[in-house]
Order: structure tokens, then C-alpha cells, then sequence
């Protein structure tokens, strides 16, 4: 690896250089070609690089090494789920027969793909208790987005107008309020208790004929189960409300409880964190949304589903709540959660969530000594640690996220929950050894050590990282954000 | 296959350090009927031998066809290495790149790809946080919303890809914005009728299509002063592939431009996953969502990649934010900044031409046919609507049984059909062959 | 110990506002830039907007934060800091001299509900 690799793609650019394999020309001779009118034509001329094939092959994957996967290391990143992502979901994903098929390609010819995403749907509702799925959205945010039109559109079909506010608990991810937003929906925060739980009493006065929903999750954002979610779920529906269930924290309960079960009526599922997809630098995901019997028509459209004879066919519903998405969702992440739901099996897809949520009290138990623990008892899988338990230090929750990287690790999600202030939200996922938080607790320990003896060491980290802390505060006054700008 | 690592000594060791007595104390505190205690009607467990065989017996349930369609997804020709490079699992599995210090290779990427799409379409700044082109197009419509602060009333034309009107006006109706047609005029926008809509003095954006939904070039001289002098902001959708050649939408006055990055060398993959773009002027930027990559120092003074200018984004402004994306569409970036590495100006403008070819040859001959003529005079790339004599039902199942996807079907008397550099003359004659054999 | 400038009015959300006639000069307080860090970006409002006071009118970056603006007076925006657009960083150096926006008060009264110098300080428990 050659660590201090620093240039870009364009600057190896050398006039001349080709790295493209194209057909030769066939139709020379055609009288229709007379070219574009100069007045339709581009002026300037793009300023992309002329490289060789290998100078992409060596650029790229010397950039490849100055990242950190969850192939490289462990990856306790709280509320994101790293966890392996197995290679044969890749490889049935890359499968040619499935790869090459055009959005517009009828469906008697692509009844292999329908196949894949009609038995996902199924399984997902399944395995979360509700009735029906689409999955057409491509990402957990973009179901948040798809469920609330479909709680609102279930309130405008029903006549009942008013509905245009919706509960976020004041622990909820940013994502929760920003979707209802982007809906046309106006956002009512419910407070935590100190346990962190949705405070039921705060809840019970705001719960009017205004109320569209609730959104939760659950467990919720500090991995604290919402046991009083019977109560919850009789009260909003009691008010005409209904309520979303944001299936980021779906690993905690896969296999031991389901949403459906619950109360909820609308979910979503982020295929990249529960069912193993990965996570490629941010995306492509996906964010199948499911809903209880009575609502399957809401859902968005096309609509994948099967005739009498067992042919599956695309469905257009008129009631729908809309279109989300340019066809079938990211139909390439369907392949791999499909992979991954078939090589689990019954048999072990109902052990994920249980051994996520051992590995997680695992190592809470092992480090609420040096950390500060604000909310004891069992989590779910993940918890949150208040920064470190000796606050005379002045060793920062960021300081010690650092300092991991200096010590091969992908450091926890950190300030968030916004309910403390130094947040460090870890999250183990189920398929880490005992040996791996072992090791992950060692180090934790030392870090902890080294923010009473040797301060000075932590503040600074990381030291040992292909780059070290940056200079965000100019990055953010002076944008640059092309190569151009970049040269002035 | 188990994916877990946990013998049974393991878990009863862990239980006994974590002060429990069994797994199902991990779940003592939730109440009983909420318990799921059956098998779940699943599966069980395959090997990868029977998967292999599973999947293998699923895609000869898929027919492969030769493509003549597009309507927004194209069958470009993908570069060997891309495949490759993208599986490494540095990239594959990583997070979006909140540690810095540890995620050059992502945040580096990301800025080249920023780097090329600004070239492309001439604007200033652009995320890599887009779904796909029908999304990123409705993101544009809420950025000139914002903008506007008090105005919502948005403009599409006619001639913009349905799927991508539909979603548009998905988003619109949940968020309150009014969005009109504008109609469209033997094959393009009705400019005329742009001007009057403008007059109203209410329109927040206008958002054209570049090429059309027709697959026309069309000629947008003086749009934008018009969007402008009315203070409607101008989004153009286009093409990105055929920005190599066409004149770009900064050329045009576009305020922001978006569209879909599938024509950059993204298998058709049944609909995803794509990347969509999303670029805009410098005065825009705080408007634009996503996460965005800037370069800086560490503090050693070496050149190094950031997220930047986070604070408009979700995590932080909640429901003040002026979008919900969270996502960071990474790795289908990551795809199209090796596509267009590898192509170059001269190989993008290379594909224009071989796939212009292609079309242009395809349509002489089909209108040699005397069973088709050009459903509009006017100048096009690589894809374009024939008015046919003959049912267009009738030429798709025709064309289906000689293993050719025939286009997308418009009208009972209308078909849109596109060539990229992969078809062959081969496969052109056999297509033109089976229509006049009708 | 932060800057508290004697005169002005002060909001609970550490906003303050200097009044000169029929106009007040609002901005943040030495107290609210420290807690936020360096100031990356000001979103200000557009002349001739309507501000209305408890209602926020823009607001403030750091890097990884933003912070409401919230207008401690109703009334008509009549000139915002352009000095801000390209120096953020001015309202770390001097909050008090940079000014967000000027105001036309519709009601001078309103400022009775804001607090002094004294009160404010109180209210930072400094």
C-alpha cells in the first residue's frame, strides 16, 4: 500500500491517453447523419481526464487503501448496522441473466426478476408482521418519505383533512422530522422520560383530530425497547392517529418480535443495515416499506404482484399514494437481501437479533466502568455511553472516537443522541466474534487509561492515519468543490 | 450459512459477564404478547451450491433481450474494470465517510465524480447523495421552491420522461407545491406557452427535459432570460452522457441542472441501482441536498477531502432542512467517475457519435420500410419516435420473437426507439427486416 | 467570561437588539457565538422581509451546528450585514459591532419583554 498515494485522477491526465474500448464505426454512409445544428452543440469542452486503463486500475485502487470497511476492521458504528456483508450476495447480484433486463422489458420476459421481488416483499412482511411491501424506495429516508405519503394519503382518502401533524419523540434520528417535512407534514416533539423511553403522559395531551401518526422506533434510538408501546399504539389509534415504525433498529428484534405485533401500521426496512446489503460509502440502498392489511393499495406504484395462474405482473393502483421512484426500487440491493434472507434460513434469520443484542450487553457490561453509562439495564443492540466516566480529563467524546482510528478501528456514532452531550452510540452487529470485542474492549480500556496519564496523546489523535484532523472550519467558508475551484 | 461467530461456550460466557442467566433475558422486559414464538414460513438455509442453482433456475425464467428501448435507461457498454474496482470491500463496505481521516479513498472519489459532473453539465457545485434521475428531479423542483421562499408553483413540460413527471408530482402533492404542464408543440416545449405561464409572476421553476422524453434536441434559446426576467429559477434535466456534445445546461442558463447517471455506464440492472445527479450555481449551493465533498488540509498541511457544509443537512436542521437525503449514492458514483476516467471527453463524444449513427441509420432504414415515418421533423441523438402504419402492439410481439426488446411503446401508432454504441448492424437490419416483413 | 454590552436588549435565545430611533440592529451575543464556534455561514433574510419577534429569520453555522435566528422585534428588514455573505468569521470577532439585520420597528414596545444587560447576564449565570 503506498500510504502517501495523493493525486487525483486528473492529475494524471496526459493529452493523448486513451483508456476506452469502443465498436468501430458501421454506417458510415448514412444520410440522415448531418450532424447537429451548431446552435444545440457544446461550446466548451469538458475537462475529464485522458488516463490509460491501468492508470485507473492502480488510481482507484490505491484510493481503495486509504478506506476503512467493514472487510478492513471492526465497525461499531451505533444506528448503522455494519455488518458482514457475505460475497455470494454480490455474486447473485452481478448474475447476467438479471443484470441486463430494461425497466420496459415486458413482463413475461423478466418473470425471474418479478419472482426475486415479490418473494422478498413476502418474506419482509414476514418477518415483520405486516401484510403487504413495496420496494420501490431506495433507501431508508426515501421510505420514511414513502410511508408518511401513505399515512397521509390514508387520512385524505378518508375525507379526514385535518391530519396534517405528526409526533417525533424528541430522541429521534434527524431524518424522522426532515421527512415529515418534505411531506407537507408539520412535526409535534413528544419528550423521552429519563430512561429514555417516549414519556406517555408527555404524550397523552397532544393527541388530538390533527394528528396523523406517530413515528417510533423500537428500540429506540438510545436501545432502549419501548415497552409501553401496547399503550401507545391504543392511544394514537384511538385518535384516528397511525403509527410509523422507522425500521432502523429492526436488527435489535429480527427474529423475536415483530412490528406488526406491536401496533404498528406503516414501515420501513433499510435493507443496508438489517439484511446485510452493503453499505457502498453511503448507498445505493434500499427502503422496502410495509403496511398492514387494509393499506396494501397505498402503496406506491408499479405494485408487483401474482395471478392465479402464478404469474407475476406489474399493477398500476389508482388509490395509490404515488409514484416514488423511477421503477422497482434499487432492484440490484432486492437481489442481495433476497441472497441473504435464503442462505439465513428460517433457522438462523430468528438468531440475528438475539445475538446482536448479546454482543451489545457484552460489551456495555465490560465498559460502563470506564464510561459513563447514563441508563442501565438490558439494551437492545446497541447503547449509549455519556463520554467517559472520569469527565476531569477534558478528553472529548471526539478525542476518543479519534484515538480508535489509531487503533484500527472504525470509531461508534458519536453526539448522537442529541439527549447527552458527549454521546458515544455503539453498536456491535451480530456477526462479531467474542475475540473481536475482546480486543475492542482492551483498547476502549486503554483509550480510557490514556485520557488520565497521557492526555495530550488522545486530544490529538489520530496519529498514525493516512491523514489526521482537518481543517473542517475553512473547508466550510470556502468551498471547494471541483477540481477546478481547486486549482484557482 | 450462519454469519455468526458465537459457539455455545461463547454465549454462555458472554450471558455470565453480561449478568444474565439465558438468551431470553436479553428480552425479559418486553411484554409477552409481544413475543414472536413460531418458525418463521421461511425458507430454510441454502448453501451457496443451492443458490447458485436457485438463482440460475430464477434468470432462465428472465428472457434476454437485444435493446432497443430507453425512455431514461440505456444499454451502454460498462468497462471490464469497473466491476472490479468498485467490489474491493474498502469501498463496498464502508459507511459514508463520517471519520475523515480514515475514508480519503471514498471522499476522494467523491470529489472527482463532483469534479466531473460539473464539467459536464458547466455548473458549480453537485452532490453524489441522488437515487436516480425521477428523484433528483424532484429535489430540483423543492430547491426552487425553497429558493422562491414565497412562491410554489413549479412548471414541467410535456416533453419530460413521464416517470419522471410522475414522481415530481408525487413529491409535489405531499409538499404542497402546484405544478402545471406545459403543453408541448409537435414534439417540443411550447415556448409560448411558457411565457404566458411565466406572466403570472407566481412560477418558482421551470424544468425542461434535454433531450425530451421524444428523444429531441430541442432548442431552448432564450429560456432562461425569460425564467429569469420573471424570477423563476430554470432546472433542466438532461442527459449526462449526451452533454458531451450537447450544448450544456449552464450554456443554457440552467440554474440547476439533475438527471440520471445510468447513461454513464450503468447496467440497466431492471431500474436500479443508478445514481441521480443534482448540480447548481454557486448561489444556490446552501439550497442544494446531499452531502458534498470539499478539499482542505489536516494539520500537517497535506491536502486532504471532507464532507462540507453540513450544517444545511437533515442531521442537523431536522425538519428545517430543505430535504430528507441521508443517503450518499457512494458507490454508483464511484461507478460512473470510473466510466467517464476511462472515456474521457474523447471516448463520451466517441459514444455520442457511434450511438448518433446508430439511431440515424435505424431510422432511414424504417422509414425505407414505407411502414414508418419520423414522428417529428427535428433534430435528435440516439433515440426517436416513428409514426407506424402497422399496430406498434403488433411490432413489439413481432420483434419479441426474434429476441428484440422493440422499443417503448407511446401510442397504438407511436414507438420510441434508441441505439446505443452496442448495437450492432446486425442486429439494426434484423429489427428493420422484421417491420417490413409486416 | 462573555461580552455583555450595557443598553442593548437581550432574548433568552441570545439574540440582542440595538435600537437607534425607529430601527434596531439585531445579531447574536458574544455568549451565543462562543457556544457555537467558528461561524462558517449567516442565512440572512432579504430586505423588505417581515420579521416577526419570537420567530426565527434565519440562521447561523458553525461546522457541525446551526442555530436559529430568532428576531427579538417585529418590523421590516431594511438592510442586512453584506459583510457577512463572504466573512462569516466577523461575528466571532465582534458579534456586537456585526450586525445581522437592521429593522423598521412596527412596535417599539415589544423590547420591555426583552431582557437588560443585568438580567441577561443573570441569564448566562455569569
Amino acid at each position: 500500500m503506498i500510504r502517501n498515494y495523493d493525486k487525483l485522477i486528473f492529475e494524471l491526465s496526459k493529452e493523448g491517453r486513451e483508456g476506452y474500448s469502443l465498436p468501430r464505426k458501421q454506417f458510415d454512409g448514412c444520410c440522415m447523419c448531418k450532424g447537429l445544428p451548431e446552435n444545440l452543440r457544446r461550446e466548451s469542452t469538458p475537462e475529464l481526464p485522458e488516463v490509460t486503463e491501468f492508470d485507473v486500475v492502480r488510481h482507484y485502487t490505491n484510493l481503495s487503501n486509504k478506506n476503512f470497511g467493514v472487510d478492513t476492521g471492526f465497525y461499531p458504528l451505533g444506528s448503522c448496522t455494519m455488518k458482514y456483508n457475505p460475497r455470494i450476495n454480490e455474486e447473485m447480484a452481478a448474475h447476467p441473466a438479471f443484470t441486463q433486463l430494461h425497466p420496459e422489458a415486458p413482463a413475461e420476459c423478466t418473470q425471474g426478476a418479478l419472482e426475486v421481488y415479490y418473494n422478498l416483499a413476502a418474506s419482509l412482511a414476514e418477518v415483520s408482521g405486516l401484510s403487504a411491501f413495496t420496494l420501490n424506495p431506495y433507501a431508508g429516508a426515501h421510505g420514511e418519505l414513502t410511508g408518511l405519503m401513505i399515512m397521509r394519503q390514508y387520512h385524505i382518502q378518508r375525507g379526514d383533512l385535518k391530519r396534517t401533524k405528526v409526533i417525533v419523540p424528541d430522541s429521534a434520528h434527524g431524518t424522522n422530522p426532515a421527512s415529515a417535512a418534505v411531506c407537507g407534514l408539520q412535526i409535534v416533539e413528544v419528550k423521552s422520560t429519563a430512561n429514555g423511553t417516549v414519556d406517555v403522559e408527555d404524550l397523552k395531551p397532544l393527541l388530538d383530530d390533527t394528528i396523523a401518526g406517530i413515528m417510533m422506533t423500537n428500540p429506540n434510538t438510545l436501545g432502549i425497547f419501548e415497552t409501553e408501546i401496547p399503550e401507545i399504539s391504543r392511544l394514537v389509534h384511538e385518535c384516528g392517529g397511525l403509527l410509523y415504525y422507522d425500521g432502523a433498529n429492526l436488527n435489535a428484534v429480527l427474529g423475536k418480535c415483530r412490528p406488526g405485533d406491536m401496533g404498528f401500521d406503516i414501515m420501513h426496512i433499510n435493507l443496508h443495515k438489517t439484511f446485510s446489503t452493503p453499505h457502498g460509502g453511503g448507498g445505493p440502498g434500499d427502503g422496502p416499506v410495509g403496511v398492514r392489511e387494509g393499506l396494501e393499495h397505498l402503496l406506491p406504484n408499479p405494485q408487483v404482484k401474482k395471478d392465479a395462474e402464478g404469474k407475476f405482473y406489474l399493477d398500476t393502483d389508482e388509490t395509490s399514494s404515488g409514484y416514488v421512484s423511477n421503477f422497482l426500487g434499487n432492484f440490484g440491493v432486492i437481489m442481495r437481501a433476497y441472497t441473504y434472507i435464503l442462505t439465513l434460513g428460517r433457522e438462523n434469520v430468528k438468531m440475528v437479533g438475539p445475538l446482536a443484542v448479546l454482543n451489545a450487553n457484552y460489551v456495555k457490561e465490560a465498559l460502563k466502568g470506564e464510561y459513563y453509562l447514563p441508563i442501565e439495564g438490558v439494551c437492545k443492540h446497541e447503547f449509549v455511553f455519556d463520554g467517559l466516566a472520569d469527565k476531569s480529563t477534558g478528553v472529548t467524546t471526539l478525542d476518543i472516537a479519534k484515538r480508535l482510528l489509531d487503533y484500527g478501528y472504525h470509531a461508534p456514532t458519536i453526539y448522537f443522541p442529541l439527549l447527552f452531550h458527549q454521546s458515544i452510540m455503539i453498536e456491535p452487529t451480530e456477526t462479531e466474534s467474542k475475540e473481536t470485542l475482546d480486543e475492542f474492549i482492551a483498547v476502549m480500556k486503554k483509550v480510557a487509561q490514556e485520557a488520565i496519564e497521557n492526555p495530550e496523546v488522545v486530544k490529538s489523535a489520530p496519529h498514525s492515519t493516512p491523514v489526521r484532523r482537518l481543517d473542517e472550519t475553512t473547508a466550510a467558508r470556502f468551498p471547494k468543490t471541483t477540481y477546478r475551484q481547486m486549482k484557482g | 450459512m450462519k454469519y455468526f461467530p458465537h459457539t455455545q461456550q461463547d454465549i454462555e460466557q458472554m450471558l455470565q459477564a453480561a449478568g444474565l442467566k439465558s438468551m431470553d433475558d436479553l428480552y425479559g422486559e418486553i411484554p409477552e404478547q409481544l413475543l414472536f414464538n413460531r418458525e418463521f414460513d421461511l425458507p430454510e438455509a441454502m448453501s451457496e451450491v443451492e443458490i447458485r442453482k436457485f438463482f440460475e433456475s430464477l434468470g432462465g425464467k428472465n428472457r434476454q433481450l437485444v435493446c432497443f428501448a430507453g425512455a431514461g435507461v440505456e444499454d451502454h457498454y460498462s468497462p471490464s474494470i469497473i466491476a472490479p474496482i468498485i467490489s474491493r470491500g474498502e469501498f463496498l463496505t464502508a459507511y459514508t465517510p463520517y471519520q475523515p481521516e480514515i475514508s480519503q479513498g471514498t471522499l476522494q472519489y467523491i470529489f472527482e465524480y463532483q469534479s466531473m459532473i460539473c464539467e459536464l453539465t458547466g455548473m458549480d457545485v453537485t452532490n453524489a447523495s441522488m437515487y436516480d434521475g425521477t428523484t433528483a428531479t424532484a429535489e430540483a423542483m423543492m430547491m426552487t421552491v425553497a429558493a422562491a421562499k414565497k412562491r410554489n408553483k413549479v412548471l414541467v413540460s410535456a416533453t419530460m420522461n413521464p416517470k419522471v413527471k410522475k414522481v415530481v408530482e408525487t413529491y409535489a402533492l405531499y409538499n404542497g407545491i402546484v405544478v402545471e404542464t406545459i403543453a408541448e408543440k409537435e414534439g417540443v416545449t411550447d415556448l409560448a406557452e411558457l411565457d404566458a405561464k411565466l406572466q403570472g409572476g407566481d412560477v418558482a421553476g421551470v424544468i425542461l427535459a434535454q433531450p425530451n422524453f421524444y428523444g429531441i434536441v430541442e432548442d431552448y434559446t432564450g429560456v432562461a432570460e425569460k425564467c429569469h426576467a420573471n424570477k423563476a429559477l430554470l432546472v433542466m434535466n438532461a442527459n449526462p452522457s449526451a452533454l458531451a456534445v450537447l450544448k450544456t445546461p449552464a450554456e443554457w442558463g440552467a440554474d440547476i441542472a439533475c438527471g440520471d447517471g445510468q447513461s454513464l455506464g450503468i447496467p440497466m440492472n431492471y431500474g436500479g441501482p443508478y445514481v441521480g445527479y443534482l448540480a447548481c450555481t454557486n448561489a444556490l449551493v446552501r439550497k442544494l441536498p446531499g452531502r458534498i465533498v470539499g478539499s482542505t488540509t489536516d494539520v500537517d498541511g497535506k491536502r486532504a477531502f471532507v464532507l462540507t457544509l453540513q450544517a444545511r443537512e437533515q442531521h442537523i436542521r431536522r425538519e428545517k432542512a430543505n430535504s430528507n437525503i441521508c443517503s450518499n449514492q457512494s458507490l454508483m458514483a464511484l461507478y460512473v467517475t470510473i466510466y467517464m476516467s476511462l472515456m474521457g471527453h474523447k471516448g463520451l463524444k466517441e459514444v455520442n457519435k457511434l450511438s448518433y449513427a446508430g439511431a440515424h441509420y435505424l431510422a432511414e432504414q424504417l422509414v425505407a420500410t414505407g411502414k414508418c415515418t419520423l414522428a417529428f421533423d427535428k433534430p435528435f441523438l440516439n433515440e426517436f419516435a416513428v409514426k407506424t402504419t402497422v399496430c406498434t402492439k403488433k411490432i413489439q410481439a413481432a420483434l419479441l420473437e426474434k429476441g428484440i426488446l422493440g422499443g417503448v411503446r407511446i401510442a397504438d401508432d407511436m414507438l420510441l426507439l434508441c441505439v446505443t454504441e452496442q448495437r450492432t448492424k446486425e442486429e439494426i437490419d434484423l429489427l428493420v427486416e422484421t417491420v417490413k416483413n409486416l | 467570561m462573555s461580552k455583555i454590552l450595557e443598553g442593548l436588549y437581550y432574548a433568552e435565545s441570545h439574540e440582542y437588539v440595538k435600537i437607534e430611533g425607529e430601527y434596531g440592529y439585531v445579531g447574536i451575543t458574544d455568549y451565543a457565538q462562543h457556544e457555537l464556534g467558528n461561524v462558517v455561514y449567516v442565512d440572512m433574510p432579504d430586505v423588505d422581509d417581515e420579521v416577526e419577534a419570537g420567530n426565527d429569520f434565519g440562521a447561523v453555522e458553525s461546522v457541525k451546528a446551526a442555530s436559529d435566528l430568532i428576531s427579538p422585534v417585529s418590523g421590516t428588514v431594511v438592510e442586512i450585514n453584506e459583510a457577512l455573505a463572504d466573512q462569516p468569521e466577523l461575528v466571532n470577532a465582534d458579534p456586537y459591532a456585526n450586525w445581522i439585520i437592521k429593522v423598521k420597528l412596527s412596535d417599539a414596545s415589544e423590547v420591555e419583554n426583552l431582557m437588560d444587560a443585568e438580567a441577561y447576564k443573570a441569564a448566562i449565570g455569569e
